[in-house]
């Protein structure tokens, strides 16, 4: 548990870090809540030359909201976002999520940018992400690029962030009056993160499913919208029936599926069904 | 015994909480001497392997780096980590502090390096080569066992540490006269006992005086100094062991590694304090394992429900090597293979294998559990078979509460208990009748809901010393200074269980002072005379009696002065409320009176011996049987196998309790780690002997949010053991609450046909078995 020498940068100011990333390329990597990467660093599973810690920039920790879109500052924590009353109104489904992330002392310090960027195939954000189609603001010496989050998640641990640049904002935009949605996940019982997560989101018209989007985190090697479930229920009649003939087919658009001491392959993907059900249902509760 | 019950028998908050709450007590890595150097132990990553060639030539050469040790450097300077187990024909492979020539489990200490700091230390670790060739890995218990199986310790010839058995009466007639045979196969899954302060050691040698004092996080300091002392052949009395704040144990302290040794050695050789702080890693690849059977338990029953005999055939995976207490732990299973019934014909066979992966050892528990568990198991199977509800099957075998003392077949004595009680109070608590009622409306409905019930007898209070490797008795001395402080040093090493506090109430209520005013010191060896240590829920009921007894003589010292001050005889003086009282005209002197003129002695009896202190040594007489019965009620999610344990009932009786608060405190983390056993704890080796529960990320301890709402309550059965009738409470939370939890997951799966599953149940296996 005792880390490998490194060189450490404490920014202030987000030029200044682009700065730092620019000069520095792949030898160094961003810290930002550091609730991955320090313990990584600790096992010394990996060694990092450059620590850019992003921390001491005041100004990437907010949620605004504004004409339609909500936009987070990178370094939110899940707990500012779980407990905010703005997301709350204009985007529960993030503010769902944020909650169960980890537990208590995770949610205080770990951020909302740094989960995304660090990708962990179980992370519970990635769902949320990619059901509310969410941007990434990408800032770097060149300027500044918007990713859709479906173009975002690249691999494993990968993302579509290149050496020099850094995430600064999520950007979602919200309708006047939010869609039903609901984030539902089966927790590793030693590390909190989701064995399976199902984000849902939803609009109903009476009875019928006006569109939906649903993203599954924990199952494959990368998160991923559930596509042949939305395809089934868009339009559809939602009920018990539908809702099963579609959940079926949560695990169809997953690239592989992983499987551990925790949960087998045949299991995860047996528990995006159920919950890819129980996620469509407790949205449409709301709605 | 007389005494106030001011502060015992109440729920007093403890003591030691405000420092350990605010962060400001002290535990090893905050012991700062300047001038440490600091150690980085290399590990092996095989898990058999033998070593052609270890080259620390880069790591010497290292900034910062004062020595680097391998194997060949200590061979013949430090001696083996011992193992105090004792038992026919044991096989007992000499273990170094450092690897000789060869690594039998991935964690196995291969290099030692001294750094100015732990961060070069650990730098220079990553430069030192090992030429490791790989030897073929033994990784399971069943097989270690099998003649054709690869050799561990090749100067053995096989795997097979020592075969032991245990039990009386005719078990081949009972089974012979069996209505029905009812037969279980049972795994009882390692597991890490996990203290939240990770192990620990500090050595500072002073050559001048050739003292070596040695801080350490453990259990036993006294019989750590010993051990120590032997292995570095340095008079006894020139080694301190001084244990600060010790964060936690269950086990996992009761024993002498290979650091202290290897840090005491290393201080010697530069004269500097030297200090090695255990990872998480480490932790979990290095320090002691729990549990880890496998084995078959067989019941001969008669169909009306009455047991005639058990057998238990197991192999013990007991990891590479022999720590302190290895052998011994699976022993303790063949002592209470009884639990609380009237069992006529008992045998356990069990056979001790060799694998490669980490010595099993004392957690929580130690050896009972895995008792508890399988009789309880079998007792809902055999249930389940006869078609008889599971409580009273357990009724009918009973010992009874009139039956005590009570020899089992397994040859042990119970000292008291009235199983009936506490069994009542719990199914009252649920009632347990209305709750079947609401299980079959439940089934009938689709509903997965199960009901669970453990009744547990163990066995604390360790222990006569005829019994124990070490001697079992324990030690305490009171002294009432001359402000009339009170200190007491105790020969027990409390880690969380709270005596600091307890003691007090104890010394506060015989001597009728302010339990504020009484000062519990434990765990320095120079300061405290030798004791045994705190484990095998020892603390109270043979430390706790030791106290009572060196109370009892300084009472009687200050009453023989008091008469003597008061010019009356002693028989005639009666203390009370702190006072001695009885004397003519009204005199009256209070206890600090009397220990300020003990001290000053200006007027005392001819053979009356200065000043105000007694020392006592008790020896128990017999082990203690605390005993009880935890209800567990839980629903299944159908569709997922998720456990929902929807109520917790524990009645537990531990005899007379001294603080109820810490009682309960016991309790709720002992039914903590006794349900993360049943539903998730698991420590999991590959088939190379890597370890996949590597960190908490994969081994999943309890957290807070994970555990139910606990509803206890208690019986009382004092003890005819102790002066205190305490029978200890330390490990009955886990003993009773595996099963309770196991049994109420496997009724709920009634229905499918489903008659076990093992440990831990994950829901996935749970899910699988509802859908075979």
């Amino acid at each position: 548990m005792i880390p490998a020498n490194f060189e450490y940068h404490a920014p202030t100011t987000v030029d200044e870090a682009i700065g730092l990333l620019a000069q520095h390329g792949e030898d160094c990597k961003v810290l930002a809540g550091g609730h991955s990467l320090i313990p990584a660093m600790k096992l010394r599973l990996t060694q990092i030359p450059v620590l850019v810690d992003i921390g001491k920039i005041g100004d990437l920790s907010y949620i605004k909201v504004d004409g339609g879109t909500i936009s987070i500052g990178a370094m939110t924590t899940h707990g500012a976002i779980a407990s905010s009353d703005e997301v709350k109104q204009h985007c529960p489904l993030l503010a769902e999520c944020g909650g169960q992330v980890g537990d208590q002392q995770v949610r205080n310090r770990g951020t909302l940018g740094g989960s995304l960027v660090h990708a962990d195939p179980a992370a519970d954000w990635p769902a949320a992400i990619l059901a509310l189609n969410a941007e990434v603001v990408l800032k770097s010496a060149n300027g500044e690029r918007v990713v859709k989050a479906s173009d975002f998640f690249v691999d494993m641990l990968t993302t579509d962030v290149q050496p020099g640049e850094l995430l600064t904002e999520i950007r979602v935009s919200v309708p006047a009056q939010p869609k039903a949605s609901a984030y539902l996940k089966v927790a590793q019982a030693a590390s909190g993160f989701a064995v399976v997560g199902i984000a849902a989101q939803l609009e109903m018209d009476g009875d019928t499913c006006k569109s939906i989007s649903i993203g599954v985190t924990g199952l494959a090697p990368k998160a991923y919208r559930a596509s042949s479930v939305e395809a089934a229920l868009a339009g559809a009649t939602l009920d018990d029936a539908s809702v099963s003939a579609a959940a079926a087919k949560a695990d169809a658009d997953a690239s592989d599926a992983m499987g551990d001491i925790h949960a087998s392959e045949d299991y995860r993907r047996h528990l995006a069904r159920v919950y890819a059900k129980r996620a469509v249902q407790a949205a449409a509760a709301k709605a | 015994m007389s005494f106030l019950a001011k502060y015992m028998g109440q729920r007093v908050k403890r003591t030691e909480d405000p420092r350990l709450i605010q962060g400001i007590g002290h535990y090893v890595d905050d012991i700062k001497l300047a001038d440490t150097l600091h150690v980085v132990i290399l590990r092996s990553q095989y898990a058999h392997a033998k070593i052609n060639s270890i080259d620390t030539s880069a790591a010497k050469n290292a900034p910062g780096i004062v020595a680097v040790y391998t194997g060949a450097d200590i061979a013949g300077k430090i001696g083996n980590i011992p193992c105090a187990g004792a038992l026919p024909g044991l096989k007992v492979p000499p273990m170094a502090v450092l690897a000789q020539g060869k690594v039998v489990y991935v964690g196995h200490p291969v290099a030692a390096v001294v750094a100015t700091d732990k961060y070069k230390a650990k730098d220079a670790a990553d430069l030192i080569e090992v030429d490791y060739e790989p030897l073929d890995v033994i990784s399971d218990g069943e097989a270690a066992a099998q003649a054709d199986s690869p050799v561990i310790h090749e100067e053995f010839g096989d795997n097979i540490a020592f075969v032991h058995s245990a039990g009386s009466g005719d078990v081949d007639a009972a089974f012979a006269t069996a209505d029905k045979i009812v037969t279980q196969r049972l795994n009882h899954q390692r597991l890490a006992p996990i203290s939240i302060e990770p192990r620990g050691v500090l050595a500072q040698y002073f050559k001048g005086e050739g003292q070596l004092n040695l801080w350490s996080s453990t259990q036993i300091p006294h019989l750590m100094r010993t051990q120590v002392a032997i292995q570095l052949g340095i008079a006894e009395n020139k080694v301190r062991v001084v244990t600060p704040e010790v964060g936690g144990g269950f086990g996992c302290k009761l024993n002498v590694y290979a650091e202290e040794a290897l840090l005491g050695w290393v201080s010697m050789q530069l004269n500097k304090p030297v200090k090695w702080i255990e990872g998480r890693r480490e932790n979990l690849q290095c320090t002691i394992h729990g549990r880890s059977q496998v084995g078959t338990v067989e019941v001969a029953v008669k169909n009306d429900g009455t047991l005639l005999g058990l057998r238990y055939n197991v192999i013990a995976d007991l990891g590479a090597y022999h720590q302190l207490l290895t052998p011994a732990i699976p022993t303790l299973t063949g002592l209470m293979l009884a639990g609380c019934y009237k069992i006529p014909a008992i045998q356990m066979n069990c056979t001790g294998v060799f694998t490669n992966k980490m010595a099993t050892d004392a957690y929580r528990g130690a050896g009972r559990p895995e008792a508890t568990y399988l009789v309880e198991r079998i007792m809902d199977r055999v249930a389940q078979e006869l078609g008889m509800d599971p409580i009273a099957l357990r009724q009918k075998n009973f010992i009874q509460a009139d039956e005590f003392p009570y020899t089992t077949a397994c040859g042990v004595t119970y000292d008291s208990g009235d199983y009936e009680a506490a069994l009542a109070k719990a199914m009252d608590i649920v009632d347990y009748k209305k709750l079947r009622e609401e299980q079959a409306a439940a089934r009938a409905v689709g509903r997965v809901m199960g009901i669970g019930v453990s009744t547990y007898v163990e066995i604390c209070g360790m222990g006569p010393s005829g019994a124990m490797p070490a001697g079992g008795w324990e030690s305490a001395t009171v002294r009432v200074e001359p402000t009339g402080k009170v200190t007491v040093l105790t020969g027990i090493s409390p880690h969380g269980q709270g005596e600091e506090t307890s003691f007090a109430q104890i010394v506060g209520d015989m001597l009728g002072v302010d339990m504020n005013d009484v000062l519990v010191i434990h765990g320095d060896t120079s300061i405290v005379q030798y004791g045994i240590g705190t484990f095998g829920s020892r603390g109270l009921a043979v430390g706790g009696a030791a106290l009572v007894c060196a109370t009892e003589k300084v009472v009687k010292k200050a009453k023989t002065l008091a008469a003597h001050l008061l010019g009356t005889d002693a028989d005639s003086l009666s203390f009370e409320n702190g006072k001695f009282v009885g004397a003519p005209d009204d005199k009256v002197l209070t206890i600090q009176e009397v220990a300020l003129a003990a001290h000053t002695a200006a007027s005392i009896p001819e053979d009356f011996e200065p000043g105000l202190s007694a020392q006592h040594f008790f020896e128990p007489k017999n082990f203690t049987y605390p005993s009880g019965t935890h209800i567990c009620v839980v629903e299944i999610d159908k569709d997922t196998g998720d456990i929902d344990i929807k109520r917790y009932v524990a009645v537990d009786d531990c005899g007379n309790q001294i603080n109820p608060l810490i009682v309960q405190g016991q309790v709720h983390g002992g039914i903590a780690q006794g349900l993360a056993q049943a539903l998730f704890e698991e420590v999991v080796y590959d088939e190379n002997g890597q370890l996949i529960t590597g960190e908490l990320m994969d081994y999943a301890v309890p957290k807070a949010f994970q555990v139910p709402h606990y509803e206890l309550d208690h019986a009382v059965t004092p003890t005819p053991v102790n002066p205190l009738g305490a029978k200890g409470v330390g490990e009955a939370g886990t003993i009773g609450s595996t099963p309770s939890i196991a049994n109420a997951v496997i009724d709920a799966l009634a229905p499918f046909g489903v008659q076990h599953i093992d440990l831990p149940l994950r829901p996935e296996k749970v899910w699988r078995a509802m859908n075979a």
